[in-house]
């Protein structure tokens, strides 16, 4: 019993904590200079697949797309009490946009089967767009609620759930499954716990553990790192710490609509912002002065 | 997904609600009749909702030469489903090469879905949109007389130009605010088309319980001046002189993302691109470093001030008026400049 609720993750370059190297001096974003981190609205979806499952039974699965280096944040996810973690990882996947990812993400629903709630942050912060999350449902023919704030009321199939538009608020009914878009008001993520971190830390994809096996065994031949490989993906198996890594071809997804192929929009030019200095009238920090320039903006019409 | 129609008509969604015509969608009427212009193309507007014909004779006078209304008590208050349904619909049957919306939450929930079905590209967030061409280098190819979508991206520390070419309609979202709003010539004349729409079981399945709006508390958007606070200002307390300032000149409080982040005041007086985008003929900027997010938002005002201890603040090189120094000093001495004008 219970629900099955599919979190949807990623992993973003902090783009709040931009600094001067971040930018390449031909305009374009030095992703190696930016930190990644957990995308916050994210963790606030996570929060509230968990509550339901805490409150109602049920499993928590989180998906992500990217690079390898995605399975950290889907590390965090277990800590945070995640039952089961799912990376979508592919280089076919590289330079998709919304569309495409929308694709890619909703194939990789579609093969876990058997949900009763997709959940995704609002919007990620380093495209700001929000349009996975509805291109998903549309994707799996599923409706969906943006702006989720407050689950009102969950009964059998039926789900009554709050959301905030802005100026104001709704409470919508509807059937499961359904896909919810999370805000960051919606509630307050619970911390990782020390005793799931030592339980989970060891987990890893399948890519992982063959870097690290080639970094361990530098010396090694390529048949001492295949078994030592194989042995490591069976004890994770045993151990049920294994962040399961699928490729498109895992997913089933039809390629032309994945990566450029599969995407609408093209980038068609990019500009770090230039500061445009032309010059402006410095006022010192003076009563006449200020005076002064009070009196020009009165005299302008600017002021009263 | 509909092919390259150099014919088709460039529209905009209109977004209404309670009867009211959202500001954003007449801005939009403004900036899509200057492209159908530009293309030499009719310029659209699609209206679902629930007595709504009436309205269209608002987006008439801001440009609209068609109207395509369709009325029916499912449309009544917004909802994804049917709403998407009929924009769908209408997109089939009349092949637009452009659609926009306001990126308003409800035009930021409607387009991707109605793009995921389409199979057509969207972007969002647009501050602006102009008709150029684009070069296909690899395929030596050039697409002429396509939409540049340009819009902030990273954080607001790119400004990115982004084209569709091959998968239409080409649609965006568009920020509220940044486009300019016509006055409206009630002279104009166009044509409404009713439009009916069927909805399947599925897309009434979502039921609105219960509803509550609630006027917009902070206007940034109406206001002619700002007094806007940011970091500098140091604590929750001492925001107050900025409320002090602006009470003097009688104008609106805003605030930087980092004045938000540190609580010193509420997100809704957020100036910036994730904020509100504002032009008021005076904005007052104190101990704002001017964050590209920022500047954003702010920087068309007609008159700047900027209020900062750091000569070298980006905030400067949008400013009209610079004081570097002290603003706990600087703001009550404007305060009492003013008040002996009045």
């Amino acid at each position: 019993m219970g629900y099955h609720s599919v979190v949807c993750v990623k992993q973003v370059p902090d783009t709040s904590n931009i600094s001067g190297e971040a930018m390449k001096p031909d305009g374009t974003v030095n992703r190696a200079a930016l930190a990644a981190i957990f995308n916050p609205e994210d963790l606030h979806a996570l929060e509230a697949a968990l509550d339901i499952r805490d409150a109602y039974g049920g499993t928590v699965t989180v998906l992500s797309m990217g690079p390898l280096g995605a399975a950290e944040v889907l590390r965090e996810c277990l800590y945070r009490g995640a039952d089961r973690a799912v990376l979508v990882t592919d280089r076919r996947a590289a330079a998709s946009d919304t569309l495409a990812t929308s694709y890619i993400l909703a194939q990789a629903v579609r093969k876990l089967k058997d949900y009763d709630f997709v959940f995704c942050g609002r919007q990620a912060i380093d495209g700001d767009t929000a349009q996975v999350g509805p291109q998903m449902a549309e994707k799996l023919g599923i409706a969906q609620v943006t702006y989720f704030e407050k689950l009102v009321e969950l009964d059998g199939r039926t789900v009554r759930v709050r959301r905030n538009v802005g100026n104001g608020w709704e409470i919508l009914e509807g059937r499961l499954p359904l896909l919810l878009t999370v805000l960051d008001t919606a509630n307050e993520p619970r911390p990782a716990s020390a005793r799931r971190v030592m339980q989970r830390k060891r987990s890893r994809a399948v890519d992982e553990l063959r870097k690290e096996i080639a970094a361990a065994m530098p010396g090694a031949s390529e048949d001492e790192r295949e078994n030592a490989f194989a042995d490591g993906v069976e004890k994770l198996k045993m151990a049920g710490q294994l962040i399961e890594q699928w490729n498109l071809d895992d997913i089933a997804a039809d390629l032309q609509w994945c990566g450029l192929a599969g995407s609408p929009t093209k980038v068609h030019r990019v500009q770090s912002i230039v500061l445009t200095k032309e010059g402006f009238t410095e006022v010192p920090p003076t009563e006449d002065a200020i005076r002064t320039m009070i009196h020009e903006l009165i005299v302008d019409h600017t002021l009263g | 997904m509909i092919s390259p129609n150099r014919k088709g008509e460039v529209w905009v969604f209109a977004e209404q609600e309670d009867g009211r015509i959202n500001d954003v969608t007449l801005e939009l009427c403004g900036k899509a009749r200057e492209l159908a212009d530009t293309l030499c193309v009719k310029m659209g507007a699609v209206l679902p909702g629930w007595n709504v014909r009436e309205l269209s004779y608002r987006l008439i006078a801001h440009g609209a030469d068609r109207v395509y209304v369709t009325h029916d008590t499912e449309l009544e208050y917004y909802r994804t489903l049917p709403y998407a349904r009929v924009l769908c619909e209408m997109i089939t049957r009349h092949e637009p090469q452009i659609v926009i919306y306001g990126a308003t939450p409800i035009g930021r929930d409607l387009a991707p879905r109605v793009a995921s079905e389409m199979k057509a590209g969207l972007t969002a967030d647009c501050t602006d949109l102009e008709i150029g061409e684009y070069e296909d280098k690899k395929n030596k190819t050039v697409h002429k007389n396509l939409l540049l979508q340009i819009r902030p991206a990273f954080g607001g520390n790119i400004i990115a130009t982004i084209i569709n070419y091959d998968r239409w309609p080409q649609m965006a979202t568009v920020r509220e605010g940044v486009m300019r709003m016509g006055a409206g010539d009630p002279s104009r004349s166009g044509e409404i088309i009713e439009e009916s729409v069927e909805f399947s079981d599925f897309e009434k399945s979502i039921r609105v319980v219960e509803r509550h709006r609630e006027a917009r508390k902070v206007n940034l958007k109406a206001a002619r001046t700002i007094v806007a606070g940011g970091g500098g200002v140091g604590s929750k307390d001492n925001f107050q002189l900025i409320h002090d300032l602006a009470g003097a000149i009688g104008g609106a409080v805003g605030a930087s993302r980092a004045a938000v982040d540190g609580g010193f005041i509420d997100k809704t007086h957020q100036v910036g691109q994730t904020g509100t985008t504002v032009r008021p003929a005076l904005y007052i900027a104190c101990g704002i470093s001017g964050a590209v997010q920022h500047r954003a938002g702010m920087e068309e005002s007609a008159k700047i001030i900027a209020i900062n201890w750091d000569k070298e603040a980006p905030i400067f090189s949008v400013a009209h008026y610079g004081i570097v120094g002290d603003l706990n000093k600087i703001v009550p001495m404007m305060i009492k400049a003013i008040k002996e004008r009045a």
